[in-house]
Protein backbone atom coordinates (compact mmCIF):
# COMPACT_ATOMS: atom_id res chain seq x y z
CA UNK A 1 0.00 0.00 0.00
CA UNK A 2 2.57 2.43 0.65
CA UNK A 3 4.65 1.82 -2.21
CA UNK A 4 1.85 2.79 -4.22
CA UNK A 5 2.70 6.43 -3.52
CA UNK A 6 5.88 6.63 -4.74
CA UNK A 7 4.79 5.88 -8.05
CA UNK A 8 2.22 8.99 -8.54
CA UNK A 9 3.77 12.26 -9.44
CA UNK A 10 4.83 14.38 -7.57
CA UNK A 11 2.72 17.43 -6.56
CA UNK A 12 4.50 20.88 -6.10
CA UNK A 13 4.09 21.58 -2.68
CA UNK A 14 2.88 25.06 -1.81
CA UNK A 15 3.96 27.32 1.38
CA UNK A 16 1.56 29.18 3.14
CA UNK A 17 2.79 32.16 5.37
CA UNK A 18 -0.37 32.26 8.00
CA UNK A 19 -1.14 36.01 9.16
CA UNK A 20 -0.57 36.77 12.86
CA UNK A 21 -3.65 37.64 15.08
CA UNK A 22 -5.03 41.19 13.62
CA UNK A 23 -5.67 43.69 16.25
CA UNK A 24 -9.53 43.31 14.98
CA UNK A 25 -9.67 39.52 15.82
CA UNK A 26 -8.28 40.68 19.50
CA UNK A 27 -10.93 43.44 19.89
CA UNK A 28 -13.65 40.53 18.39
CA UNK A 29 -12.24 38.82 21.65
CA UNK A 30 -12.29 41.16 24.20
CA UNK A 31 -15.99 42.42 23.43
CA UNK A 32 -17.75 38.63 23.14
CA UNK A 33 -15.56 38.22 27.22
CA UNK A 34 -17.37 41.57 28.07
CA UNK A 35 -20.46 40.53 26.22
CA UNK A 36 -21.02 37.41 27.98
CA UNK A 37 -19.85 38.82 31.28
CA UNK A 38 -22.94 40.96 31.45
CA UNK A 39 -25.47 38.48 31.06
CA UNK A 40 -24.00 36.29 33.70
CA UNK A 41 -24.82 39.48 35.77
CA UNK A 42 -28.20 40.31 34.14
CA UNK A 43 -28.63 36.34 35.32
CA UNK A 44 -27.08 37.03 38.90
CA UNK A 45 -27.93 40.68 40.06
CA UNK A 46 -32.15 40.39 40.13
CA UNK A 47 -31.76 36.80 41.95
CA UNK A 48 -29.18 39.08 44.78
CA UNK A 49 -31.94 42.25 44.47
CA UNK A 50 -34.66 39.48 45.04
CA UNK A 51 -33.15 38.53 48.13
CA UNK A 52 -31.65 41.44 49.26
CA UNK A 53 -35.55 43.50 49.03
CA UNK A 54 -37.13 40.09 51.06
CA UNK A 55 -34.55 40.18 53.58
CA UNK A 56 -34.45 43.77 54.52
CA UNK A 57 -38.44 43.94 54.41
CA UNK A 58 -39.45 40.77 55.53
CA UNK A 59 -36.23 40.58 58.29
CA UNK A 60 -38.56 42.71 61.23
CA UNK A 61 -41.30 40.73 60.90
CA UNK A 62 -39.20 37.47 61.77
CA UNK A 63 -39.09 36.48 65.08
CA UNK A 64 -40.19 33.06 67.37
CA UNK A 65 -43.87 34.14 67.72
CA UNK A 66 -44.19 34.64 63.86
CA UNK A 67 -43.21 31.29 62.86
CA UNK A 68 -44.90 29.40 66.12
CA UNK A 69 -48.16 31.39 66.09
CA UNK A 70 -51.53 30.94 64.47
CA UNK A 71 -52.64 34.00 62.34
CA UNK A 72 -54.16 36.50 64.68
CA UNK A 73 -56.62 39.42 63.93
CA UNK A 74 -58.07 38.66 60.34
CA UNK A 75 -54.40 37.78 59.21
CA UNK A 76 -53.29 40.81 60.17
CA UNK A 77 -51.47 40.04 62.83
CA UNK A 78 -49.79 36.55 64.83
CA UNK A 79 -47.49 34.17 63.06
CA UNK A 80 -47.69 31.93 59.78
CA UNK A 81 -47.36 28.40 61.67
CA UNK A 82 -50.04 26.46 60.01
CA UNK A 83 -49.00 27.46 56.48
CA UNK A 84 -45.07 26.77 57.03
CA UNK A 85 -46.41 23.29 58.59
CA UNK A 86 -48.93 22.75 55.60
CA UNK A 87 -46.21 23.57 52.91
CA UNK A 88 -43.68 21.29 54.95
CA UNK A 89 -45.97 18.70 54.77
CA UNK A 90 -47.01 18.77 50.85
CA UNK A 91 -43.96 19.10 50.14
CA UNK A 92 -42.82 15.76 51.75
CA UNK A 93 -45.51 13.64 50.96
CA UNK A 94 -45.11 15.22 47.21
CA UNK A 95 -40.89 14.04 47.43
CA UNK A 96 -42.56 10.32 48.91
CA UNK A 97 -44.86 10.05 46.29
CA UNK A 98 -42.70 11.56 43.07
CA UNK A 99 -39.16 10.27 43.86
CA UNK A 100 -39.25 6.02 44.28
CA UNK A 101 -41.79 6.56 40.50
CA UNK A 102 -39.90 8.89 38.95
CA UNK A 103 -36.77 6.86 39.48
CA UNK A 104 -37.73 3.80 38.59
CA UNK A 105 -39.76 5.07 36.02
CA UNK A 106 -36.36 6.21 34.63
CA UNK A 107 -34.62 3.03 35.74
CA UNK A 108 -36.66 1.07 33.70
CA UNK A 109 -36.51 3.84 30.20
CA UNK A 110 -32.51 3.92 30.56
CA UNK A 111 -31.91 0.15 31.93
CA UNK A 112 -34.64 -2.36 30.90
CA UNK A 113 -36.52 -0.77 27.61
CA UNK A 114 -35.74 -1.20 24.32
CA UNK A 115 -35.15 1.97 22.36
CA UNK A 116 -37.29 2.07 19.81
CA UNK A 117 -40.08 4.43 18.70
CA UNK A 118 -42.12 3.68 21.72
CA UNK A 119 -39.32 4.92 24.50
CA UNK A 120 -38.70 7.76 22.41
CA UNK A 121 -42.32 8.47 21.93
CA UNK A 122 -42.78 8.32 26.11
CA UNK A 123 -39.62 10.33 26.50
CA UNK A 124 -40.97 12.84 24.63
CA UNK A 125 -44.29 12.87 26.35
CA UNK A 126 -42.53 12.98 29.56
CA UNK A 127 -40.70 16.24 28.24
CA UNK A 128 -44.15 17.86 27.37
CA UNK A 129 -45.62 17.23 30.43
CA UNK A 130 -42.87 19.60 31.88
CA UNK A 131 -44.28 22.19 29.65
CA UNK A 132 -47.82 21.81 31.61
CA UNK A 133 -49.04 24.67 32.73
CA UNK A 134 -49.33 24.30 36.58
CA UNK A 135 -53.35 25.74 36.78
CA UNK A 136 -53.68 22.64 33.72
CA UNK A 137 -52.46 20.09 36.77
CA UNK A 138 -54.87 21.74 39.05
CA UNK A 139 -57.23 21.03 37.22
CA UNK A 140 -56.65 17.60 36.23
CA UNK A 141 -55.92 16.91 40.06
CA UNK A 142 -59.39 18.55 41.05
CA UNK A 143 -61.02 15.84 38.60
CA UNK A 144 -58.72 12.80 39.02
CA UNK A 145 -57.58 13.18 42.95
CA UNK A 146 -60.43 15.41 44.61
CA UNK A 147 -63.30 14.28 42.76
CA UNK A 148 -63.13 10.80 40.96
CA UNK A 149 -60.37 8.74 43.50
CA UNK A 150 -62.83 10.72 46.40
CA UNK A 151 -59.61 11.80 48.49
CA UNK A 152 -61.47 15.24 48.90
CA UNK A 153 -59.87 18.55 48.77
CA UNK A 154 -56.87 17.34 51.06
CA UNK A 155 -53.50 17.12 51.97
CA UNK A 156 -53.10 14.04 50.22
CA UNK A 157 -54.96 15.18 47.06
CA UNK A 158 -52.44 18.38 45.99
CA UNK A 159 -49.78 15.89 47.23
CA UNK A 160 -50.79 13.97 44.19
CA UNK A 161 -51.42 16.72 41.67
CA UNK A 162 -47.72 17.95 43.06
CA UNK A 163 -46.46 14.81 42.29
CA UNK A 164 -47.54 14.28 38.95
CA UNK A 165 -46.21 18.04 38.09
CA UNK A 166 -42.54 17.41 39.55
CA UNK A 167 -42.75 13.47 37.96
CA UNK A 168 -41.26 14.63 34.39
CA UNK A 169 -38.55 16.75 36.21
CA UNK A 170 -37.57 14.02 38.19
CA UNK A 171 -37.42 11.58 35.37
CA UNK A 172 -35.40 13.55 33.36
CA UNK A 173 -32.98 14.06 35.80
CA UNK A 174 -32.14 10.44 36.60
CA UNK A 175 -32.40 9.43 33.37
CA UNK A 176 -29.22 11.66 32.35
CA UNK A 177 -27.89 10.90 35.81
CA UNK A 178 -28.40 7.28 35.08
CA UNK A 179 -27.17 7.46 31.50
CA UNK A 180 -23.49 9.07 32.71
CA UNK A 181 -23.13 6.02 34.69
CA UNK A 182 -20.08 4.41 32.95
CA UNK A 183 -21.27 1.11 31.31
CA UNK A 184 -18.06 -0.43 32.46
CA UNK A 185 -19.50 -0.47 35.73
CA UNK A 186 -22.53 -2.26 34.61
CA UNK A 187 -20.25 -5.07 33.01
CA UNK A 188 -18.06 -5.23 35.83
CA UNK A 189 -20.76 -6.24 38.18
CA UNK A 190 -22.76 -8.57 35.20
CA UNK A 191 -19.35 -10.07 34.78
CA UNK A 192 -19.47 -11.20 38.50
CA UNK A 193 -22.44 -13.07 38.08
CA UNK A 194 -24.59 -10.51 39.33
CA UNK A 195 -28.23 -10.15 38.05
CA UNK A 196 -29.22 -6.57 36.28
CA UNK A 197 -31.67 -5.53 39.10
CA UNK A 198 -28.55 -6.12 41.96
CA UNK A 199 -26.53 -4.63 39.65
CA UNK A 200 -28.64 -1.36 39.29
CA UNK A 201 -29.61 -1.09 42.92
CA UNK A 202 -26.26 -1.32 43.98
CA UNK A 203 -24.29 -0.02 41.49
CA UNK A 204 -25.68 2.20 38.89
CA UNK A 205 -28.28 3.85 41.08
CA UNK A 206 -25.43 4.64 44.11
CA UNK A 207 -23.31 5.95 41.02
CA UNK A 208 -26.14 7.75 39.52
CA UNK A 209 -27.46 9.43 42.79
CA UNK A 210 -25.55 12.73 42.94
CA UNK A 211 -28.00 13.91 39.60
CA UNK A 212 -30.48 12.15 40.87
CA UNK A 213 -30.35 14.61 43.65
CA UNK A 214 -30.33 17.32 41.60
CA UNK A 215 -33.78 16.14 40.29
CA UNK A 216 -35.21 16.12 43.63
CA UNK A 217 -33.89 19.73 44.49
CA UNK A 218 -35.58 21.11 41.56
CA UNK A 219 -38.51 19.29 42.42
CA UNK A 220 -38.71 20.25 45.71
CA UNK A 221 -38.10 23.64 45.24
CA UNK A 222 -41.07 23.64 42.71
CA UNK A 223 -43.69 21.62 44.80
CA UNK A 224 -42.92 24.45 47.81
CA UNK A 225 -43.84 27.43 45.29
CA UNK A 226 -46.60 26.09 43.28
CA UNK A 227 -49.52 27.70 43.94
CA UNK A 228 -52.03 27.03 41.58
CA UNK A 229 -52.42 23.22 41.24
CA UNK A 230 -53.28 23.84 45.19
CA UNK A 231 -56.15 26.31 44.83
CA UNK A 232 -57.81 23.43 42.99
CA UNK A 233 -56.86 20.38 45.26
CA UNK A 234 -55.91 21.16 49.07
CA UNK A 235 -55.78 24.82 50.20
CA UNK A 236 -57.92 26.38 52.88
CA UNK A 237 -57.99 30.08 53.44
CA UNK A 238 -57.45 29.78 57.26
CA UNK A 239 -56.94 27.00 59.36
CA UNK A 240 -55.95 26.77 63.43
CA UNK A 241 -53.55 23.98 64.57
CA UNK A 242 -55.37 21.86 66.54
CA UNK A 243 -53.81 21.47 70.05
CA UNK A 244 -54.12 18.36 71.51
CA UNK A 245 -52.01 16.69 73.97
CA UNK A 246 -49.45 14.29 71.99
CA UNK A 247 -50.33 10.13 72.57
CA UNK A 248 -48.89 7.60 70.09
CA UNK A 249 -52.62 6.39 70.18
CA UNK A 250 -53.38 9.17 68.29
CA UNK A 251 -50.79 8.98 65.49
CA UNK A 252 -52.71 6.68 63.22
CA UNK A 253 -56.55 9.04 63.66
CA UNK A 254 -53.82 11.95 63.33
CA UNK A 255 -51.93 10.95 60.17
CA UNK A 256 -55.61 10.37 58.32
CA UNK A 257 -57.20 13.32 59.83
CA UNK A 258 -53.61 15.12 57.78
CA UNK A 259 -53.99 13.57 54.75
CA UNK A 260 -57.13 14.09 54.45
CA UNK A 261 -58.22 17.46 55.43
CA UNK A 262 -57.17 20.66 53.93
CA UNK A 263 -53.83 22.58 54.77
CA UNK A 264 -52.64 26.28 54.47
CA UNK A 265 -49.54 26.56 51.96
CA UNK A 266 -47.16 29.56 52.35
CA UNK A 267 -47.68 30.85 48.20
CA UNK A 268 -51.58 30.62 48.72
CA UNK A 269 -51.35 32.45 52.09
CA UNK A 270 -48.94 35.03 50.46
CA UNK A 271 -51.72 35.51 47.83
CA UNK A 272 -54.16 35.91 50.10
CA UNK A 273 -52.52 38.17 52.88
CA UNK A 274 -51.75 40.39 50.00
CA UNK A 275 -55.20 40.50 47.71
CA UNK A 276 -57.76 39.49 49.99
CA UNK A 277 -56.75 40.84 52.99
CA UNK A 278 -56.69 44.61 52.56
CA UNK A 279 -55.25 45.59 56.44
CA UNK A 280 -52.16 43.12 56.33
CA UNK A 281 -49.34 45.03 57.30
CA UNK A 282 -46.56 44.72 54.86
CA UNK A 283 -44.22 43.20 57.29
CA UNK A 284 -46.31 40.12 57.36
CA UNK A 285 -46.77 39.51 53.87
CA UNK A 286 -42.76 40.60 53.04
CA UNK A 287 -42.13 37.95 56.04
CA UNK A 288 -44.31 35.12 54.80
CA UNK A 289 -42.28 35.48 51.29
CA UNK A 290 -39.14 35.30 53.47
CA UNK A 291 -39.66 32.50 55.29
CA UNK A 292 -40.88 30.85 52.07
CA UNK A 293 -37.79 31.07 50.49
CA UNK A 294 -35.74 30.01 53.24
CA UNK A 295 -37.33 27.30 53.46
CA UNK A 296 -37.32 26.43 49.83
CA UNK A 297 -33.08 27.43 50.31
CA UNK A 298 -33.12 25.60 53.27
CA UNK A 299 -34.31 22.14 52.11
CA UNK A 300 -32.36 22.48 48.70
CA UNK A 301 -29.16 23.23 51.18
CA UNK A 302 -30.07 19.88 52.75
CA UNK A 303 -29.91 18.22 49.40
CA UNK A 304 -26.74 20.13 47.91
CA UNK A 305 -24.84 19.21 51.17
CA UNK A 306 -25.78 15.14 50.93
CA UNK A 307 -24.82 15.77 46.98
CA UNK A 308 -21.70 16.82 48.07
CA UNK A 309 -20.74 14.32 50.29
CA UNK A 310 -22.20 10.99 48.22
CA UNK A 311 -20.05 12.55 45.26
CA UNK A 312 -17.08 12.60 47.66
CA UNK A 313 -17.75 9.16 48.98
CA UNK A 314 -18.14 7.65 45.20
CA UNK A 315 -16.19 10.21 42.60
CA UNK A 316 -14.34 8.00 40.00
CA UNK B 1 7.72 -31.79 7.14
CA UNK B 2 5.75 -30.20 9.45
CA UNK B 3 2.45 -32.76 10.53
CA UNK B 4 0.73 -30.23 12.92
CA UNK B 5 -2.43 -29.38 11.43
CA UNK B 6 -3.04 -25.30 12.15
CA UNK B 7 -5.78 -25.86 14.28
CA UNK B 8 -4.85 -28.25 17.32
CA UNK B 9 -7.87 -30.44 18.74
CA UNK B 10 -6.65 -30.96 22.15
CA UNK B 11 -8.31 -34.19 23.44
CA UNK B 12 -11.99 -33.75 24.88
CA UNK B 13 -10.80 -34.83 28.29
CA UNK B 14 -8.27 -32.26 29.29
CA UNK B 15 -10.53 -29.07 27.63
CA UNK B 16 -12.29 -26.71 29.63
CA UNK B 17 -14.52 -25.07 27.18
CA UNK B 18 -15.03 -27.55 23.98
CA UNK B 19 -15.97 -24.90 21.32
CA UNK B 20 -18.15 -26.19 18.16
CA UNK B 21 -18.85 -24.38 15.19
CA UNK B 22 -19.20 -20.83 16.94
CA UNK B 23 -20.49 -17.99 14.86
CA UNK B 24 -21.39 -14.62 15.54
CA UNK B 25 -22.77 -11.95 14.01
CA UNK B 26 -23.82 -8.12 15.20
CA UNK B 27 -26.70 -6.84 13.15
CA UNK B 28 -26.16 -9.43 10.19
CA UNK B 29 -21.65 -8.31 9.86
CA UNK B 30 -20.34 -11.64 10.46
CA UNK B 31 -17.49 -11.38 13.43
CA UNK B 32 -17.02 -14.56 13.83
CA UNK B 33 -17.24 -17.58 11.64
CA UNK B 34 -17.00 -21.23 12.12
CA UNK B 35 -14.69 -21.73 15.23
CA UNK B 36 -14.11 -25.38 16.72
CA UNK B 37 -11.23 -25.52 19.18
CA UNK B 38 -10.97 -27.11 23.06
CA UNK B 39 -9.62 -24.86 25.34
CA UNK B 40 -7.24 -26.64 27.80
CA UNK B 41 -8.10 -26.73 31.59
CA UNK B 42 -5.92 -25.08 34.02
CA UNK B 43 -3.65 -23.88 31.50
CA UNK B 44 -3.28 -19.91 29.84
CA UNK B 45 -4.84 -19.78 26.41
CA UNK B 46 -3.92 -16.82 24.67
CA UNK B 47 -5.77 -15.23 21.68
CA UNK B 48 -3.72 -12.85 19.42
CA UNK B 49 -4.73 -11.22 16.22
CA UNK B 50 -5.48 -7.71 14.47
CA UNK B 51 -8.22 -5.62 15.84
CA UNK B 52 -11.33 -6.58 14.83
CA UNK B 53 -10.17 -10.17 14.18
CA UNK B 54 -12.92 -11.41 16.64
CA UNK B 55 -10.64 -12.91 19.27
CA UNK B 56 -13.07 -10.41 22.19
CA UNK B 57 -16.04 -11.50 20.62
CA UNK B 58 -15.12 -14.87 20.84
CA UNK B 59 -14.42 -13.97 24.73
CA UNK B 60 -17.72 -12.76 25.07
CA UNK B 61 -19.52 -15.91 24.25
CA UNK B 62 -17.68 -17.81 26.77
CA UNK B 63 -19.34 -15.75 30.12
CA UNK B 64 -22.55 -14.64 27.71
CA UNK B 65 -21.64 -10.87 27.49
CA UNK B 66 -22.22 -10.78 24.52
CA UNK B 67 -26.38 -10.96 25.63
CA UNK B 68 -26.40 -7.77 26.47
CA UNK B 69 -25.62 -6.47 22.75
CA UNK B 70 -28.75 -7.21 21.72
CA UNK B 71 -27.84 -6.92 17.68
CA UNK B 72 -25.53 -10.29 18.33
CA UNK B 73 -26.86 -13.25 16.95
CA UNK B 74 -24.73 -16.48 18.03
CA UNK B 75 -24.99 -20.28 16.52
CA UNK B 76 -22.85 -22.85 17.48
CA UNK B 77 -22.06 -25.14 20.68
CA UNK B 78 -19.88 -23.70 23.41
CA UNK B 79 -19.42 -26.48 26.63
CA UNK B 80 -18.12 -26.14 29.55
CA UNK B 81 -17.04 -28.84 31.06
CA UNK B 82 -20.27 -31.43 29.96
CA UNK B 83 -22.70 -28.56 29.87
CA UNK B 84 -23.84 -26.34 27.03
CA UNK B 85 -23.64 -22.92 28.22
CA UNK B 86 -25.48 -20.83 24.78
CA UNK B 87 -28.94 -22.25 24.84
CA UNK B 88 -31.52 -21.48 27.73
CA UNK B 89 -30.92 -24.30 29.38
CA UNK B 90 -28.09 -22.20 31.57
CA UNK B 91 -28.58 -19.00 33.42
CA UNK B 92 -26.07 -16.55 32.37
CA UNK B 93 -25.91 -14.75 35.38
CA UNK B 94 -24.83 -18.23 37.00
CA UNK B 95 -22.73 -19.14 34.59
CA UNK B 96 -20.74 -15.69 35.11
CA UNK B 97 -20.07 -16.76 38.85
CA UNK B 98 -17.74 -19.57 37.66
CA UNK B 99 -16.13 -18.04 34.05
CA UNK B 100 -15.23 -14.40 35.61
CA UNK B 101 -13.90 -11.97 33.18
CA UNK B 102 -11.27 -9.25 33.90
CA UNK B 103 -11.41 -5.81 31.30
CA UNK B 104 -9.33 -4.02 29.58
CA UNK B 105 -9.32 -0.98 31.19
CA UNK B 106 -9.23 -0.94 35.19
CA UNK B 107 -13.25 -0.63 36.15
CA UNK B 108 -13.18 -0.89 39.92
CA UNK B 109 -16.53 0.53 41.11
CA UNK B 110 -16.31 4.21 42.72
CA UNK B 111 -16.26 2.34 46.81
CA UNK B 112 -13.76 1.25 48.99
CA UNK B 113 -11.36 -1.46 48.08
CA UNK B 114 -12.61 -3.88 50.57
CA UNK B 115 -16.35 -3.19 49.10
CA UNK B 116 -14.68 -3.69 45.98
CA UNK B 117 -13.84 -7.06 46.86
CA UNK B 118 -16.54 -8.14 48.90
CA UNK B 119 -19.36 -6.85 46.49
CA UNK B 120 -19.57 -10.11 44.72
CA UNK B 121 -19.51 -12.05 47.67
CA UNK B 122 -21.68 -10.02 49.44
CA UNK B 123 -24.04 -10.34 45.89
CA UNK B 124 -24.26 -14.20 46.11
CA UNK B 125 -25.38 -13.77 49.99
CA UNK B 126 -22.14 -13.68 52.02
CA UNK B 127 -22.91 -11.57 54.84
CA UNK B 128 -20.80 -13.04 57.68
CA UNK B 129 -18.19 -10.17 58.82
CA UNK B 130 -15.49 -12.94 59.53
CA UNK B 131 -15.76 -14.84 56.28
CA UNK B 132 -15.83 -11.52 54.08
CA UNK B 133 -12.70 -10.64 55.51
CA UNK B 134 -11.01 -13.61 54.96
CA UNK B 135 -12.35 -13.75 51.28
CA UNK B 136 -11.23 -10.15 50.76
CA UNK B 137 -7.57 -11.25 52.36
CA UNK B 138 -7.35 -14.16 50.41
CA UNK B 139 -8.25 -12.92 47.39
CA UNK B 140 -5.51 -9.83 47.81
CA UNK B 141 -2.53 -12.43 48.66
CA UNK B 142 -4.03 -14.05 45.21
CA UNK B 143 -3.65 -11.25 42.92
CA UNK B 144 -0.49 -9.93 44.95
CA UNK B 145 -2.19 -7.07 46.10
CA UNK B 146 -2.43 -7.28 49.66
CA UNK B 147 0.72 -6.29 51.08
CA UNK B 148 0.53 -2.77 48.94
CA UNK B 149 -3.52 -2.49 50.35
CA UNK B 150 -3.84 -4.17 53.66
CA UNK B 151 -3.50 -0.86 55.48
CA UNK B 152 -5.70 1.18 53.37
CA UNK B 153 -8.65 -1.38 52.78
CA UNK B 154 -11.17 1.61 53.80
CA UNK B 155 -9.64 3.86 50.74
CA UNK B 156 -11.25 4.63 47.70
CA UNK B 157 -10.08 1.93 44.93
CA UNK B 158 -9.94 5.00 42.94
CA UNK B 159 -6.83 6.26 44.90
CA UNK B 160 -4.96 3.29 43.44
CA UNK B 161 -2.89 3.50 40.77
CA UNK B 162 -3.66 2.01 37.36
CA UNK B 163 -2.12 -1.21 37.83
CA UNK B 164 -2.96 -1.41 41.25
CA UNK B 165 -6.33 -1.51 39.67
CA UNK B 166 -6.11 -4.02 37.47
CA UNK B 167 -4.91 -6.23 40.27
CA UNK B 168 -7.98 -5.09 42.27
CA UNK B 169 -10.39 -6.14 39.35
CA UNK B 170 -8.57 -9.45 39.32
CA UNK B 171 -8.81 -9.53 42.60
CA UNK B 172 -12.47 -8.49 42.27
CA UNK B 173 -13.04 -11.51 40.08
CA UNK B 174 -10.91 -14.19 41.87
CA UNK B 175 -13.53 -13.56 45.44
CA UNK B 176 -16.08 -14.69 43.61
CA UNK B 177 -14.00 -18.21 43.29
CA UNK B 178 -14.75 -18.64 39.47
CA UNK B 179 -13.10 -21.53 37.68
CA UNK B 180 -12.19 -19.56 34.35
CA UNK B 181 -10.85 -16.43 34.10
CA UNK B 182 -11.24 -14.46 30.79
CA UNK B 183 -8.86 -11.59 30.50
CA UNK B 184 -9.53 -8.76 27.56
CA UNK B 185 -5.91 -7.46 26.91
CA UNK B 186 -5.80 -6.78 31.03
CA UNK B 187 -2.37 -5.03 30.54
CA UNK B 188 -2.93 -3.06 27.59
CA UNK B 189 -4.01 -0.08 29.41
CA UNK B 190 -0.92 -0.38 31.90
CA UNK B 191 3.14 0.81 32.20
CA UNK B 192 5.69 -2.09 31.35
CA UNK B 193 6.40 -3.27 35.05
CA UNK B 194 2.39 -3.54 36.08
CA UNK B 195 2.53 -5.38 33.22
CA UNK B 196 4.90 -7.99 34.26
CA UNK B 197 3.23 -8.07 37.46
CA UNK B 198 0.12 -9.15 35.89
CA UNK B 199 2.13 -11.66 33.98
CA UNK B 200 4.05 -13.21 37.09
CA UNK B 201 0.34 -13.61 38.75
CA UNK B 202 -1.17 -14.97 35.71
CA UNK B 203 1.57 -17.49 36.04
CA UNK B 204 0.81 -18.31 39.24
CA UNK B 205 -3.39 -18.62 38.75
CA UNK B 206 -2.61 -20.78 36.23
CA UNK B 207 -2.36 -23.82 38.86
CA UNK B 208 -5.95 -23.44 39.69
CA UNK B 209 -7.77 -21.74 36.88
CA UNK B 210 -8.27 -21.64 33.55
CA UNK B 211 -7.46 -18.19 31.75
CA UNK B 212 -7.97 -17.58 28.53
CA UNK B 213 -6.68 -13.83 27.51
CA UNK B 214 -7.04 -11.60 24.98
CA UNK B 215 -3.77 -9.63 23.70
CA UNK B 216 -1.86 -7.29 21.26
CA UNK B 217 0.73 -7.96 22.65
CA UNK B 218 2.90 -10.85 21.58
CA UNK B 219 5.45 -11.00 23.74
CA UNK B 220 2.98 -11.00 26.36
CA UNK B 221 1.46 -14.55 24.55
CA UNK B 222 5.01 -15.75 23.68
CA UNK B 223 5.70 -15.32 27.78
CA UNK B 224 2.70 -16.17 29.70
CA UNK B 225 0.71 -18.20 27.03
CA UNK B 226 0.31 -22.32 27.56
CA UNK B 227 -1.55 -22.52 23.83
CA UNK B 228 -2.12 -19.84 21.21
CA UNK B 229 -4.75 -19.37 18.64
CA UNK B 230 -4.75 -16.65 16.04
CA UNK B 231 -7.60 -14.88 14.55
CA UNK B 232 -7.97 -13.01 11.15
CA UNK B 233 -11.12 -11.26 10.19
CA UNK B 234 -13.52 -13.65 12.11
CA UNK B 235 -11.87 -17.11 11.34
CA UNK B 236 -9.60 -19.27 13.86
CA UNK B 237 -6.31 -19.25 11.57
CA UNK B 238 -4.33 -21.60 13.59
CA UNK B 239 -4.39 -22.91 17.50
CA UNK B 240 -1.19 -24.95 19.04
CA UNK B 241 1.52 -24.74 22.10
CA UNK B 242 2.42 -21.44 21.86
CA UNK B 243 6.30 -22.16 20.75
CA UNK B 244 4.65 -23.98 18.22
CA UNK B 245 2.51 -21.03 16.72
CA UNK B 246 5.32 -18.32 17.48
CA UNK B 247 8.29 -20.68 15.80
CA UNK B 248 6.72 -22.46 13.65
CA UNK B 249 3.54 -21.63 12.19
CA UNK B 250 2.15 -23.61 9.77
CA UNK B 251 -0.23 -20.62 8.16
CA UNK B 252 1.19 -18.07 6.05
CA UNK B 253 -1.19 -15.32 7.94
CA UNK B 254 0.45 -16.82 10.70
CA UNK B 255 3.74 -16.38 9.93
CA UNK B 256 3.38 -12.55 8.52
CA UNK B 257 1.58 -11.84 11.72
CA UNK B 258 4.04 -12.89 14.52
CA UNK B 259 6.79 -11.45 12.65
CA UNK B 260 4.89 -8.24 12.75
CA UNK B 261 4.28 -7.96 8.70
CA UNK B 262 1.28 -6.87 9.02
CA UNK B 263 -1.32 -5.76 12.09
Amino acid sequence: MEDGHQETAPTTRIAVRLPGRSPRARATERVIQGFLTLTLLSVIIPVLLIIFFLATKGAPALNWAFITQDPAMRMTAGGIRPAILGTLYLVTLTTLLAVPIGVMAAVYLTEYARQNALTRAIRLAIINLAGVPSVVYGLFGLGLFVYFMNFGTSLLAGACTMAVLVLPLIITASEEALLTVPAAFREASLALGVSKWQTIWRVVLPTAMPGILTGIILAVARAAGETAPLLFTCVAFYLFSPHEAFSWLHVPAQVHDALFNQIMALPYHLYTISTQVPKAPDTVKWGTALVLLILVLGMNLIAILLRSYLRRARRW
Amino acid sequence: MNPRPAILMLPDETAKFRVRDLGVAYGGTPALRHVTINLPDRQITALIGPSGCGKSTFLRCLNRMNDLILTARIAGKVLLDEQEILGNQIDPVELRKRVGMVFQRPNPFPMSVYDNIAYGPRRHGIRARGTLDQLVEQALVQAALWDEVKDKLRQSALDLSGGQQQRLCIARCLAVQPEVILMDEPSSALDPISTFKIEELLLELKAQYTIVIVTHNMYQASRVADYTGFFLTGDLIEFGPTVEIFERPVDQRTDDYVRGRFG
